[in-house]
């Protein structure tokens, strides 16, 4: 029924509440621990080499977070965040986009990252923040991004990239171009009202975008059931009038197929579809958070036995997809990789002092040229006082 | 040339501007078949279609995060705040996004062409939550470019230098003169420049410098002294971000003295970074002390409009205390 109030009228005569949880969401599950699948569930169509460029997508994730938060206690990098436990959520809804859909993340999603191409190098410049990283050493550790392979620059503020990928939907969709914006957030982010801001805007004018909510149980040491009352994320899907979806996010398979599922309606339909992850944050908030002060060792242990990459190396070996072996040889390469990366990156000069202004605007205002001549003349008097950029002016 | 008021420049600019370049689309609260509270969007829906000219929900937060957005892709947003007061849901999105977009990406990606229209400014019997001039809150902000015209010729022109900007702006537009403010405006697509500031008088002994409803208030002062025999330069300084040192501190090297009018308060205005500048800058020539004449530093009042703002007579005697110092 159609009425100025946008609001379906159907008429009971006695007083009655609807509940939140009258609406059961399910949660799609594919893959096993053991590595089969469940009865009754079917292997999304996926070819061997898409098959292995996941699986070893989410190895090298693991063993770089793995090396990194090493180097950052070793005080080589100021600050990193793993993605234990969620590699399969943006490693697999990563590789059912096309690449040129924009990928706007949080910051826990080197996942998709990696899955769209960035290097071992580019991964360490920008963690070293040298003069090689895309963005000129200007944010912390983990804030990627790159044009060239769709990865929008990482922000910190929470929630914030969700209107804009709203936004960047809808100019996608009114250039005509055959693409989609996945925005990935946590359920914690998701308390910030950009998040309803973002999700109704790209309901009311149809934005071709893919909401991927990473609920993993934390917000730093907050739990969800200190963060929201209502069933989930998912449900708010429904409230904004939008498709839902809520998936295993430890289950590649899963995660593949709904995104696959989302991304084709949200293109024939110009409309966004909300997806729910459920998996846990294994790891740390941060190398700053030390999750003993909020979680018990009994409950992680608990998670811990549902490795989403320990169930996809089951059914890779089953398919008979993997070597054994091999796959041994070439993680422990990985590992040799990484640290010579390491070693290269962390010896590459810091950016010149010209990036100091320059971005600011697509031009330097006359102000900051001002400032900056200042500024190098107080340099070249106390040369020792400013190490990086005194030898180089 | 045509006699325009400043809503039909606005209008006129955004016109030009959306028949010039597919990429620039309109939005805000009421913006689309309405036409806008005040009317700037008329008949644009009409002429471009509702995919281009559209209303959004209630929410300056999406709306600023939704042109994010859109100009990272490469368009040209051109996106309503219905009035100044309510931008500040928008402050993150605008503050902590679209002025840092280009800089902390190193360039991989920028929102040019972004442009935040939004009526600031008194004078309408509007209290405190539709006379508010918050130019000051975001002239703090690296990145951001605040601009503010006199009358509908210049909104016109500065308005179409916004939207061509390769850099975000904030277009704050003087509510109290959409109507009573009426010029003649040539007809075609013509650009004014952003970071000038214009000397729309000459004189000798003080420099009087204001911008946006300001200006006509502040040439009813300078009249005031001129008569009485005080020479006074008239600079409109027309953006306050980035702004034109050089062409105020010429001045004020000529005439020994500055008059500094804004509607905001006082305390934080921008006068004030105006005022430091120029002393370290002008600071041998100086004959009296910099002097501003502002709003007082409460919220903005209604009953007692009059008495709180920065008129002529108050402004007025600021020039003669210069002078006479």
């Amino acid at each position: 029924m159609t009425n100025p109030n946008n609001a379906t009228i159907s008429t009971v005569h006695q007083a009655e509440f609807t509940s939140g949880h009258a609406l059961q969401i399910p949660t799609l599950r594919i893959l096993q621990d053991d590595g089969t699948l469940y009865a009754g569930a079917t292997a999304p169509e996926l070819d061997q080499a898409t098959a292995l460029k996941m699986y070893q997508t989410m190895t090298f994730i693991r063993v770089l977070d793995e090396r990194m938060l090493g180097a950052q206690r070793q005080g080589r990098i100021s600050f990193y965040m793993q993605c234990l436990g969620e590699e399969a959520a943006t490693v697999g809804s990563a590789a059912a986009l096309d690449d040129a859909d924009m990928i706007m993340a949080q910051y826990r999603e080197q996942g998709a990252l990696r899955y769209r191409g960035f290097t071992l190098e580019q991964f360490m410049n920008q963690l070293f923040s040298n003069e090689k990283d895309l963005g000129k050493g200007r944010q912390m550790p983990v804030h990627y991004g790159s044009n060239a392979i769709h990865y929008m620059t990482i922000s910190s503020p929470l929630g914030t990239q969700i209107p804009q990928a709203a936004g960047y939907a809808y100019a996608q969709k009114l250039r005509g171009l055959p693409n989609v914006t996945i925005c990935y957030f946590g359920e914690g982010a998701a308390s910030e009202g950009d998040f309803h801001a973002g999700l109704n805007m790209a309901a009311v004018h149809k934005a071709p975008v893919l909401f991927f909510c990473r609920n993993n149980g934390y917000a730093i040491s907050t739990p969800a059931n200190e963060q929201f009352k209502g069933d989930g994320i998912a449900c708010r899907g429904v409230g904004y009038g939008m498709k839902t979806i809520r998936v295993d996010g430890a289950d590649i398979l899963a995660v593949y197929q709904a995104t696959k599922m989302a991304r084709e309606y949200a293109l024939a339909h110009n409309e966004p579809v909300l997806l729910e992850s459920i998996a846990y944050r294994l790891g740390a908030h941060s190398s700053s958070d030390d999750p003993s002060g909020y979680r018990s060792k009994e409950e992680e242990e608990l998670w811990r036995k549902n490795d989403p990459i320990s169930r996809f190396r089951l059914f890779l070996l089953q398919k008979g997809w993997l070597d054994d072996e091999a796959d041994k040889a070439a993680t422990e390469q990985l590992r040799q990789d990484i640290l010579e990366a390491l070693k290269v990156a962390e010896k590459i000069a810091k950016p010149g002092i010209e990036h100091l202004i320059s971005d600011v605007y697509a031009e330097p205002i006359p102000e900051l040229e001002r400032q900056l001549a200042d500024l190098k003349e107080h340099i070249r008097k106390y040369p020792d006082a400013y190490p990086i950029t005194s030898g180089r002016m | 040339m045509a006699k325009m008021n400043m809503l039909q420049a606005i209008n006129n600019a955004l016109d030009l501007a959306m028949a010039k370049d597919d990429g620039v689309v309109c939005f805000g609260e009421d913006v689309g078949h309405f036409g806008g509270v005040f009317r700037a969007t008329s008949k644009l829906q009409e002429k471009y279609g509702k995919a281009r000219c559209f209303n959004t929900p209630l929410t300056e937060q999406g709306i600023a995060g939704f042109a994010n957005g859109m100009a990272a892709q490469g368009m040209k947003p051109v996106a309503e705040i219905q009035f100044a007061d309510y931008i500040f849901p928008a402050f993150d999105q605008i503050v902590n996004e679209t002025a840092k977009f280009r800089y902390r990406s190193g360039n991989e990606f920028n929102v040019g062409g972004l442009v935040f229209r939004t009526p600031y400014g008194g004078g309408i019997a509007g209290g405190h939550y539709h006379s508010q001039s918050p130019e000051a809150y975001f002239a703090h902000t690296p990145g951001l470019k605040i601009v503010v015209p006199r009358n509908p010729h210049q909104a016109k022109g500065l308005l179409l230098a916004s939207i061509n900007c390769p850099d975000p702006v904030i277009f704050f537009e003087p509510k109290k003169l959409y109507r009573a403010s009426v010029g003649e405006v040539p007809e075609e697509y013509y650009e004014l420049p952003i970071g000038q500031a214009e000397v729309m008088k000459i004189g000798t002994q003080v420099t009087v410098l204001a911008w946006g409803a300001q200006m006509e208030i502040v040439e009813k002062a300078v009249e005031m002294a001129e008569a009485i025999g005080i020479s006074c330069e008239l600079i409109d300084l027309r953006s306050i971000l980035p702004w034109d040192v050089d062409t105020v501190a010429e001045s004020v090297k000529k005439t020994g003295r500055l008059v500094i009018n804004h509607e905001a308060p006082l305390t934080g205005g921008f006068a004030g970074e105006i005022a430091a500048t120029i002393q370290q800058r002008c600071f041998l020539h100086l004959e009296s002390p910099i002097l501003r004449v502002c709003g007082l530093d409460t919220p903005y009042p209604l009953a007692l409009e009059k008495e709180y703002v920065a008129d002529h007579l108050k402004t007025f005697e600021a020039i003669k205390a210069s002078v006479n110092f």
